[in-house]
């Protein structure tokens, strides 16, 4: 067994990404200065994820390119940190205060941060096929890459999501020809809504996307490779390569067994402590959101930046790290903000689109594809998109976050 | 020590998440550009300014000391 070698109290961030790091570079900011293993199933040291889809994928940036970086004095090697990198927990003893490593090794901690992120879903009967990717990490990102610079390609993206919408872009950027499926009648509706999912559908057929919508995937046709996508209409679409952006997982599967509260994610209170001595951040948490009254999970890069901070910081507030039982820290309680790159157009939305009553364009035009569009719940105002047009996202974001009516804000779009 | 703030305009978006992490230094304004107002803040802000590069999604926010 290794770890803490008796040293004071140890600490194990089990997910070496950017909430992962996040949290690590926080706690050595608010001064903890005993030890830190990092575990990380991938062999890498962390990356960032969005240039995957985008400036990687289309050939722009090397590897070296999105590494992140930290401001700690010394950069990574300031972090002081024992990397256990190309290496997966397997089990979590709460009790006992230890994580097992496969391979059979256990590490004993005194806090623990789990940021174990999100897992693609797959398609079944897409095993052993060549020519069928998800995307999640670099190597899936590399793997896509080799294979679409192996020459012209036609390639099918499952999945009308952030991801595959990027995936379909930036293929198109690289001049394949791109057909994109998605099972609802509108892309991005799960995030958008349907109005706003309706101007992302014309964005991507003025650019020459086949997209197709309101389409089931029956199956995949090929001989060692893939070669055709089969529909649940009877019809079959031609294939070279096909990239599935079907949505994540939160990836808990670890943790089965460990008593811990899941559902889809790892249940937190509101200050994302979890357990005595475990707390979590990004994509793979799920807290109570006081705003919105609800669980929430968010699978975006600026939540696990803020969530990995604020993780640490509810991680020192308790023993054996403070004497207090962490009751003084804030609960976690954001104003979600996420962006998204497709073609020439900057896609950013802050709060909430899901369940809206209402959507408003309140500045420029959807023609355009210049504007912000807000979104109203009841008498509220939860969110707000925009495309091309950031300055004014920082005013009704922060409208969002004071809790303002719908009124207020609609005034303040009639002053601006 | 001092510190000067380089923004890597080609990276930047004008998103302003660097804005509210520290608008002493970072205004996004109407026209949609981002302007530094302070590309050498006191020390003081410096907790703020870091958090500004930490919140960064394009990492065109650093830090050169001098
Ligand atoms: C292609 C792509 C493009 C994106 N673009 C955007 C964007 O434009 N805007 C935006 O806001 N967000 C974007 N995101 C989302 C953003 O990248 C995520 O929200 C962010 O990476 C979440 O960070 P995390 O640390 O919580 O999880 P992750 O980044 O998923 O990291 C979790 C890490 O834990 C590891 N792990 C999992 N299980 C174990 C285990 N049992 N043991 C050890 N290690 C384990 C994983 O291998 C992984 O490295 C994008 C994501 C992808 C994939
Ligand atoms: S946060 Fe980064 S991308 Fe956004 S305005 Fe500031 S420097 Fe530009």
């Amino acid at each position: 067994m290794t770890g803490a070698g008796g040293a004071g109290p140890a600490v194990v961030v089990v997910g070496a990404s950017l909430a992962g790091l996040r949290a690590v570079e926080e706690l050595r900011h608010r001064g903890f200065d005993g030890p830190i293993t990092v575990v990380g199933a991938e062999r890498h040291l962390p990356y960032d994820r969005p240039p995957l889809s985008k400036q990687l994928l289309a050939g722009e940036w090397g590897v070296d390119r999105i590494a992140l970086t930290v401001t700690t004095p010394g950069g990574l090697d300031g972090l002081d940190v024992d990397w256990r990198l190309g290496t997966r927990a397997v089990g979590l003893d709460v009790g006992g205060r230890r994580v097992a490593l496969e391979g059979g090794d256990e590490l004993r901690y005194d806090g623990l941060v789990i940021a174990t992120g999100a897992a693609p879903r797959r398609l079944p009967g897409t095993d052993g096929l060549a020519g069928v990717h998800t995307l999640r990490t670099l190597d899936d990102a590399l793997a896509i890459r080799a294979d679409l610079d192996a020459g012209p390609r036609r390639v099918v993206v499952i999945g009308a999501g952030f991801v595959g919408a990027e995936v379909a872009a930036t293929c198109r950027g690289r001049g394949h020809e791109v057909t994109l499926l998605e099972a609802l009648p509108v892309p991005l509706e799960r995030a958008l809504g349907a109005e706003m999912g309706n101007v992302v559908a014309e964005l991507h057929r003025d650019h020459g996307v086949d997209l197709r919508l309101g389409v089931g995937v029956a199956g995949f046709e090929g001989d060692g490779r893939v070669e055709r996508v089969r529909l649940a209409d009877g019809s079959a679409v031609p294939a070279d390569l096909v990239v599935v952006g079907i949505g994540v997982s939160p990836a808990t599967d670890w943790l089965a067994g460990s008593g811990l509260a899941l559902d889809d994610g790892v249940v937190c209170d509101a200050t994302t402590w979890v357990a005595p001595g475990v707390v979590a951040a990004g994509d793979v948490a799920r807290w109570p959101s006081r705003r919105l009254g609800e669980l929430v999970r968010v699978e975006h890069w600026d939540n696990a930046v803020a969530m990995g901070a604020h993780a640490a910081r509810r991680l020192l507030a308790e023993p054996p790290f403070a004497g207090g039982d962490g009751g003084e820290v804030e609960p976690y309680d954001p104003v979600p903000w996420f962006w998204s790159d497709q073609y020439d157009r900057k896609v950013q939305l802050a709060g909430w689109s899901a369940g809206a009553d209402e959507v408003a364009v309140v500045d420029g035009s959807t023609e355009d594809r210049r504007f912000v569009a807000l979104y109203r719940r009841g008498d509220r105002l939860v969110g707000a998109l925009s495309m091309n047009r950031p300055r004014p996202l920082v005013t009704y974001r922060r409208l969002i976050e004071e809790g303002a009516g719908w009124e207020e804000a609609m005034a303040q779009a009639a002053s601006a | 020590m001092a510190y000067r703030v380089v923004v890597d305009f080609d990276l930047c978006e004008s998103n302003a998440r660097c804005m509210e992490a520290a608008p002493e230094v970072f205004e996004v304004r109407d026209d949609d550009y981002l302007y530094v107002l302070d590309e050498t803040p006191p020390e003081e802000l410096r907790p703020k300014v870091e958090e500004a590069v930490r919140r960064c999604p394009k990492a065109a926010i650093s830090l050169v000391e001098e």
